[in-house]
């Protein structure tokens, strides 16, 4: 959209400006008036960026986007070296992911630049990536060597698994070779196909599963070898996607080169309206700032929205930060973090904070007045411009596009209070779904809540209950499904140029299996909604 | 190629890094005054279109194939025809997910991957990336706009362009993970220009890149482009690829027998 068109020519033409006078702009408010602004330098006690050079208008156009209250912080993007204030003071306030490095690479303090070999809390990997980390690892330590640690490494099939594709199950037999020559703690492998339940041990998507086993921590460093690792972020820690080669050295020694990355902060504030969802923040968020917005950065969530979230949902609004190009993600543990982990790890893990006076070292702060925002989709279109996450347009404005399926799944939109939101909506309208409406769960512990767990409002109704009654399809075996499209006789995928709206992560071309097909990526809610009427449907229509 | 072994060459404390910019090019990375680099240019054979894949001084590559610690030749140039792609070219349109069965460090599944690559982009592209019935591409170099292999971290993605024939992208800018992927795995130099070549040269246009000099230079248009220093990712795509350099500094021992 226009302004984050324009917000990437301003942050690529912040490259070919001067530093210096850049460095002026440290902690500054743009007021947005429509055509341009002036960057003021707010007061601050000693700045690492304080100059004498006068600020530099740049102008970019206002927020066109509702009436969301947006302020700018502009800072100077951080260099490799920060020079020191000019009273001679070393700076030592940190945010929270440059903690999280300093502990892991045992050193007292880092700046964003700094390359660190970090020591690695957990290593997670699946059917498409870990067959080819273990080949590396065999390669490159020989092949009678051992991991690392045996209980750090966590193996999770989860991609392709309910297909008759030869390779795809070759690919897991892969994995229980491996993990039983290296005595893995935590593998959950499926042999029978036909019927998930029958595998004592399988969970499903490895996202939610890692969560769910308690293998996500405050504090810690978990590499996944999948860009959405980035989920974990939700609790506090370090968590990032990593290639098969990276993963093969950790497999190895426990370790990792990894630059520290400077801190964009994204604060929301304000009530939570009952017709938006997490999806529906990270969408405007990826379309503010764009597919390549975040690109090295880290993103940390704060406010009172945030706070208000539950661990779903704060896990839906990471899972999505690696779309903008983030390197990570991260939202500080609190009470609902400790509760939600209560029952699930007796770990001790120890969170970590960005410091008070660390203001000044976040990059650049974005604030957000939640009530202010609508339903989002993250449109699909084809041949003229681009599919892409940052294509965002408002749910409402998109009604007369019609489509022809609903995906409910993956990591993004297949957790249990997803589908408690697409009941929701079925519940309030009380009709039928006017399209093929899939349903994937991501996990089995989701896939049971479906079938257990009584909908608010319902009259002690289940999810599957209520999805019955509205026409969809049964619950899928939990996988990541047709998410990423996969081997061609995966459930839902799109073999046809079709338009769907998902709960998904990404709609590139052919990302759910065909080239020209079109999916327009939404919230559950939304989802729900479009399901309801066979068109892209602003949940209003039936929440309000 | 004489590489120097000293671990001071490259030091810990000057730690490289994965950057894809290195925002004062005052302080770029100048490789280490003992290595030892080739003064003279080969000369290539001119290409026709059933020359192999177009010539350069080789890469030590991470691949299948290599069972010993990749030779450390330093890489000088690179010539070729380019292939032309636009913006946020994403990994799903460079390796399709359906594909992602193939286990690169198979060697044959490898060459099954090389002969995928770029297969998922959209039918506005009217060149093929690899001809029909092939699994080489004719183009030794990918010419990007911005964002360049965002997406997945699917490590398939570089290895697919490799595997294929590429040798070196030029992008205006890349997803991390891409960018960590292609130096990690060395399969792919990947570099970046300080304007939008992706608009001013052609599929098909014959290219030389001088690494020393960080220069494009379009034999076709005979237009000249500057490019921006590798930076901190140099020492580890010179050694070739992680391994070697974590060996190379002593991080992890020599290559088991």
């Amino acid at each position: 959209m226009l302004t984050s068109r324009y917000l990437q020519v301003y942050l690529l033409a912040m490259k070919q400006v001067d530093k210096d006078i850049l460095s002026v702009m440290a902690s500054s408010i743009i007021s947005p008036p429509s055509a341009s602004f002036i960057v003021k330098k707010k007061e601050l006690g000693s700045s690492a960026f304080s100059s004498s050079s006068s600020p530099s208008p740049f102008s970019v156009p206002k927020c066109n986007k509702s009436a969301a209250k947006k302020i700018v912080s502009a800072m100077a993007p951080q260099q490799a070296e920060r020079m020191p204030a000019t009273t001679g003071s070393v700076k030592t306030a940190m945010t929270l992911t440059e903690k999280i490095f300093a502990r892991a690479s045992e050193k007292p303090r880092l700046s964003p630049g700094d390359n660190v070999w970090v020591n690695v809390d957990t290593l997670m990997t699946h059917d498409i990536s870990g067959p080819g980390s273990i080949g590396i690892f065999k390669r490159e330590f020989g092949p009678d060597a051992k991991v690392w640690d045996r209980e750090k490494v966590v193996i999770i099939p989860d991609h392709y698994i309910f297909t008759a594709d030869k390779l795809a199950n070759r690919n897991v037999d892969i994995l229980r070779d491996f993990c039983n020559d290296q005595n893995i703690k935590y593998f959950y492998d499926i042999k029978d196909l036909g019927n998930f339940k029958a595998n004592p041990d399988y969970k499903g998507v490895c996202h939610v599963a890692l969560a769910q086993e308690g293998h996500c921590r405050p504090g810690e460093v978990l590499l996944g070898t999948d860009s959405h690792t980035c989920t974990a972020a939700a609790f506090g820690q370090f968590a990032t996607g990593i290639g098969n080669t990276d993963a093969g050295f950790v497999l190895g020694t426990g370790k990792l080169l990894l630059k520290v990355p400077p801190t964009l902060k994204f604060i929301m504030d304000g009530e939570m309206p009952d017709y938006l969802l997490a999806k529906d923040l990270i969408l405007q968020i990826i379309g503010e700032i764009s597919v390549a917005g975040a690109t090295y950065k880290s993103m940390e969530f704060a406010g009172t929205t945030v706070e208000s979230l539950t661990m779903e949902e704060r896990m839906t609004l990471c899972n999505m930060v690696i779309e903008a190009g983030g390197k990570n993600g991260v939202v500080p543990a609190d009470s609902t973090t400790f509760k939600y982990l209560e029952d699930k790890t007796t770990i001790p893990y120890e969170p970590v904070y960005s410091d008070a006076q660390a203001r000044q070292v976040f990059l650049t702060e974005y604030r957000f007045d939640i009530t202010k925002l609508e339903p989002l989709v993250a449109k699909s279109i084809y041949l003229c411009s681009l599919n892409s996450p940052d294509n965002r347009a408002l749910a409402r404005e998109c009604k007369d596009v019609k489509i022809d399926r609903v995906y409910i799944g993956s990591c993004t939109g297949g957790k249990t209070e997803d589908f408690m939101a697409v009941a929701k909506v079925f519940l309030a309208c009380g009709k039928k779904v006017k399209v093929p409406t899939f349903l994937v769960p991501a996990t089995r512990k989701v896939w049971m809540d479906l079938y257990t767990l009584p909908v608010p409002g319902s009259g002690g109704k289940t999810c599957s209950q209520i999805f019955e009654e509205a026409g969809c399809d049964t619950p899928a075996s939990p996988t990541c499904g047709a998410c990423m499209g996969g081997p061609r006789d995966t459930y839902a995928r799109m073999n046809k140029a079709v338009v769907c709206v998902s709960t998904t992560n990404r709609n590139f071309p052919g990302r759910m299996g065909h080239k020209e097909g079109q999916v327009y990526l939404a919230s559950p809610y939304t989802a729900a909604a479009s399901a309801l009427t066979g068109f892209v449907t602003d949940p209003r229509e039936f929440l309000q | 190629m004489a590489v120097c072994r000293s671990t001071t060459a490259i030091s810990l404390s000057r730690n490289p890094n994965f950057s894809t910019t290195n925002p004062k090019p005052s302080l770029s990375f100048l490789p280490p005054p003992c290595l030892k680099l080739p003064s003279i240019l080969p000369s290539f054979k001119p290409l026709t279109s059933q020359s192999p894949p177009d010539q350069r001084l080789s890469i030590p590559r991470a691949t299948a194939a290599d069972s010993a610690t990749p030779t450390t030749t330093s890489t000088t140039f690179f010539h070729g025809h380019c292939y032309v792609v636009g913006d946020n070219i994403d990994t799903d349109q460079i390796i399709p997910a359906e594909y992602l069965t193939l286990v690169p460090s198979k060697p044959d599944e490898y060459e099954k991957l090389g002969s995928y690559a770029l297969i998922g982009l959209p039918a506005t592209y009217k060149t093929r990336f690899i001809e029909a019935n092939q699994t080489k591409t004719k183009y030794s170099i990918v010419i990007g706009g911005e964002n360049f292999g965002c997406g997945s971290s699917r490590e398939h993605a570089p290895v697919a362009l490799g595997a294929a024939g590429v040798a070196a992208v030029v992008a205006e800018s890349y997803a991390r993970i891409f960018f960590r992927n292609s130096v990690a795995t060395g399969e792919i130099y990947p570099l970046e220009s300080e304007v939008r070549i992706c608009e001013e040269c052609k599929t098909g246009d014959l290219i030389t890149i001088e690494l020393m000099e960080s220069k494009l230079i379009n034999h076709t248009s005979g237009k000249e482009y500057k490019l921006k220093p590798i930076g901190d990712a140099g020492p580890v795509i010179e050694a070739g690829g992680i391994f070697a350099y974590a060996r190379m500094t002593g991080m992890i021992p020599s290559q088991a027998p």
